[in-house]
């Protein structure tokens, strides 16, 4: 499903900057992202996409790690430069 | 004249708040120094630490609250934080905030000034702020959130008086409210201000409101009112069909607004953010192949040194015990039969005292964990280690406890408290000790020499130790999909910056987690180690009926004579399908205490003086049982009954007793079927 530009988090290549559209997960999980800054419209950068190494964001300037199988459900939107 | 002691001390309440790797520790620390104490939330596993500080005229009594992100009902950790802060009513809270990354650790500041605390903000790590570029004008920070901002750098000790005055200030003022600054947008705040209106429970209590249009599992478990709970359901529906997306998600989304407009006017970056340090540590730390095998030589690293360092301070206890032990016996005659003597030396030193020599080894280990945390690669080693753990349905930290296992079990179980999860940790203490703990192996040594030719001895002990791990996984894997069911949390986590770990940081810990472990030596594990003692030498036999005997044949006697030796007896024929007689049953009793009475009971039910070397018994062993038994028996010590250390520990750390005895019930059982399996078959094919 990419439609539009939108992809799942995994898809996505070092350096590119997106923007989070949807995370396809239960409230509860959806929750703790949320808190965690990881909401709709956040705007973040992926640092490595997990080739080698974890899959590591930047957002609002502090760095988190996230399971593949966190990132394969999270849908994001590459942002205009 | 009035003597200044005469001025009243005032007592001052003090929570201290903050994300995970904000420094909350070291505050806490520069605040109390060593004036500090453990314990748990009642309830719950949660650590709760407590300290206190004087300062001026004023008595803080200082509670460190977990380090959480935010306050939702997601993790026990942040509803014991808000229960804390809603029940106890501090005078103050104060949130460590870490100023390098200050809008996602700005979330929680602000969800605490939504509960209308007296706030104050230490804005720590400011001086890695200063070298990000981070330029805060803090007056206008400050008074558009209408906080007291302090800043601080926790390492060097850095605005702690500041911080200390902001605190008493903030006491003595009226509080403000400063719930009512953050707007939630028009459709929100309407249905607010609809329920506000409605019930007059809820007029003034905008927190409950909004925990509640969250749908916040414990807030709504505490609302009685059916009324409340249809009209916020209602509420709830309208405000999904307006924004297509839980109350909860908007909720959220409007708080980190809030927080981007305050930053906006306030904080400027000056400097563009390059590759750091950090990333490039990381490249190689965290890479796809090398960082397994980095971890490992890291984690034999750590053991290697914590063992090696520790045997010096650990032989130097064993000679205290021991010129202890010779020096009480020295009160009574050679070879007198005192029972104080006997409870004192055999029973008292001779239980508390081998659970104390493992103190230095504790404590060492603790600071290399505390080490490995306050640096950062904690963090990475759980990444690493997460595929290999999550297959098994656990977390990446918990390889760590896991790896102490196979020195002891009692420290590997309080290194558990790594682990966030609940479900997690307790399944991870519960398989512990299938790992071969240190007092396992001397089992083993007993036992493998004794049956197995020198070219087979490696292999063997190679397959018991196999056999503990894959039961261990089995365990946990069973553990995760049905007693311990639920969502392994989907790993999402900081990477903190690489850091420099602080030896106060160290010490305390280390200093810490040894007293914990002094104190279970001296109540619990002093309490069980009598009463085993006890076990093994009452009831006592007629003096006349040892006439004849030489000290080792009484010695073996007295033991079949006593409740141990008796319950041996009676358990034998339980324990015949697994090929044990009643001498092993006997020495497998003893070991209940701790696994390496195996080697001493054994030796005194073969009558064996404690001068001879352990040829002699294995001699004895030998023409007495097939390797097969021998095996079935290291299978059954591995798998069987953890020690009384062990239950003591694992109960005190998951709060409940019932898991301790379902750890003890299910391993013992787990052994039974095992080994049964095993002698029977074995029996069959040889
Ligand atoms: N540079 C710097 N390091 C700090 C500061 N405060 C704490 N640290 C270090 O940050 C690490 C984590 O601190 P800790 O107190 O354990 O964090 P906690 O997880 O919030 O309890 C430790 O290595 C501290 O020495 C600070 O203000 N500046």
């Amino acid at each position: 499903m990419t439609t539009q530009g939108q992809t799942f988090l995994t898809n996505i290549t070092n350096g590119t900057k997106v923007r989070l559209l949807k995370i396809d997960a239960g409230q509860g999980l959806k929750a703790r992202l949320a808190a965690m800054g990881l909401l709709a419209g956040a705007e973040f950068k992926v640092i490595n996409n997990g080739h080698p190494g974890p899959f590591v964001i930047e957002l609002k300037g502090s760095r988190m790690v996230l399971g593949r199988g966190m990132a394969g459900k999270i849908i994001v939107k590459l942002s205009e430069r | 004249m009035i003597p200044p002691m005469a001025e009243k001390i005032k007592k001052i309440t003090v929570a201290l708040a903050g994300n995970p790797n904000s420094g909350k520790t070291t505050i806490f620390n520069s605040l109390t120094g060593m004036r500090q104490h453990v314990g748990n939330y009642p309830g719950v596993t949660v650590e709760k630490k407590e300290g206190f500080c004087r300062y001026q005229d004023y008595e803080l009594d200082i509670i460190d609250l977990p380090g959480t992100y935010s306050l939702t009902a997601y993790s026990t950790e942040e509803v014991v934080s808000r229960n804390f802060i809603i029940e106890q009513k501090p005078d103050v809270v104060v949130d460590v905030v870490d100023a390098s990354n200050i809008e996602r650790n700005l979330y929680l500041a602000v969800q605490l000034m939504e509960l209308n605390v007296p706030l104050v903000l230490a804005f720590n790590m400011s001086d890695i702020a200063r070298q990000k570029g981070l330029v805060f004008d803090i007056e206008k920070l400050s008074a558009l959130l209408e906080v007291r901002i302090v800043q601080t750098v926790g390492n060097k000790k850095q605005g702690i008086d500041e911080l200390l005055d902001g605190i008493i200030q903030t006491a003595q003022q009226q509080p403000k409210n400063p719930a009512s600054l953050i707007k939630y947008g028009s459709e929100i705040e309407k249905e607010i201000e609809k329920l506000q209106q409605k019930f007059d429970e809820l007029r003034n209590d905008r927190w409950t409101v909004i925990k509640l249009l969250e749908q916040d599992a414990d807030v709504l478990g505490h609302i009685h009112n059916e009324e409340i709970v249809i009209s916020v359901m209602e509420s709830i529906l309208r405000l999904k069909n307006i924004f297509g997306e839980e109350p909860e998600i908007i909720i959220a989304d409007r708080r980190y607004g809030f927080i981007s407009g305050a930053c906006q006017e306030t904080v400027k970056n000056t400097v563009e953010i390059r590759h750091n340090r950090s990333d490039m540590i990381d490249t190689v730390m965290t890479h796809k192949i090398f960082g397994l095998p980095i971890f490992i030589a890291m984690m034999y690293i750590v053991f290697d040194l914590t063992f090696r360092f520790s045997e010096w301070p650990m032989g130097w206890l064993e000679m205290f015990f021991g010129w202890l032990g010779r020096g009480i016996s020295g009160f009574w005659s050679a070879g007198s039969d005192n029972i104080l003597k006997s409870l004192l030396v055999d029973g008292i030193i001779g239980g508390v005292g081998g659970v104390v020599v493992f103190l230095p080894n504790i404590m060492l280990l603790f600071a290399a964990i505390a080490i490995l945390e306050d640096s950062g690669y904690m963090a990475r080693a759980a990444f690493v280690t997460d595929r290999l753990m999550h297959k098994i349905g656990l977390h990446g930290k918990s390889f760590i406890p896991m790896l102490i296992g196979f020195g002891c079990s009692v420290p590997a179980i309080m290194a558990c408290r790594i682990l966030e999860n609940r479900r997690n940790r307790i399944t991870t203490i519960l398989v512990m000790p299938l790992f071969s703990c240190g007092a396992k192996l001397t089992i083993y040594a007993l036992i493998i020499p004794a049956f197995f030719a020198e070219q087979w001895r490696g292999p063997v002990m190679w397959l018991i130790y196999f056999i503990g791990i894959a039961l261990a996984v089995i365990a946990a894997k069973i553990l995760r999909i049905t007693l311990l069911k639920g969502e392994t949390i989907p790993y999402v986590m900081e990477l903190p910056p690489y850091r420099m770990p602080t030896a106060k940081s160290v010490l305390l810990h280390m200093w810490e987690r040894g007293w914990l472990y002094l104190k279970k030596a001296g109540t619990i594990i002093l309490l069980l180690s009598i009463i085993l003692w006890a076990a093994a030498r009452y009831p006592r036999m007629n003096a006349e009926k040892l006439a004849g005997l030489n000290d080792a044949e009484a010695q073996t006697a007295m033991l079949k004579y006593s409740v141990i030796g008796r319950a041996g007896s009676t358990l034998e024929p339980a324990l015949k399908p697994l090929g044990f007689d009643y001498k092993i049953a006997t020495a497998l009793i003893g070991s209940m205490a701790a696994k390496e009475v195996f080697v001493a009971q054994m030796g005194i039910v073969y009558a064996v003086s404690e001068h001879d070397d352990a040829s002699v018994l294995q001699e004895k062993l030998r023409s007495d049982y097939t390797p097969l038994q021998g095996f079935c028996v290291m299978l059954f010590c591995l798998i069987s009954a953890p020690c009384i250390a062990t239950i003591a520990i694992t109960r005190s750390e998951t709060g409940r007793i019932g898991w301790a005895i379902f750890q003890w019930a299910g391993l013992t059982t787990l052994a039974y079927m095992v080994t049964f399996v095993v002698y029977q078959v074995g029996m069959l094919i040889f």
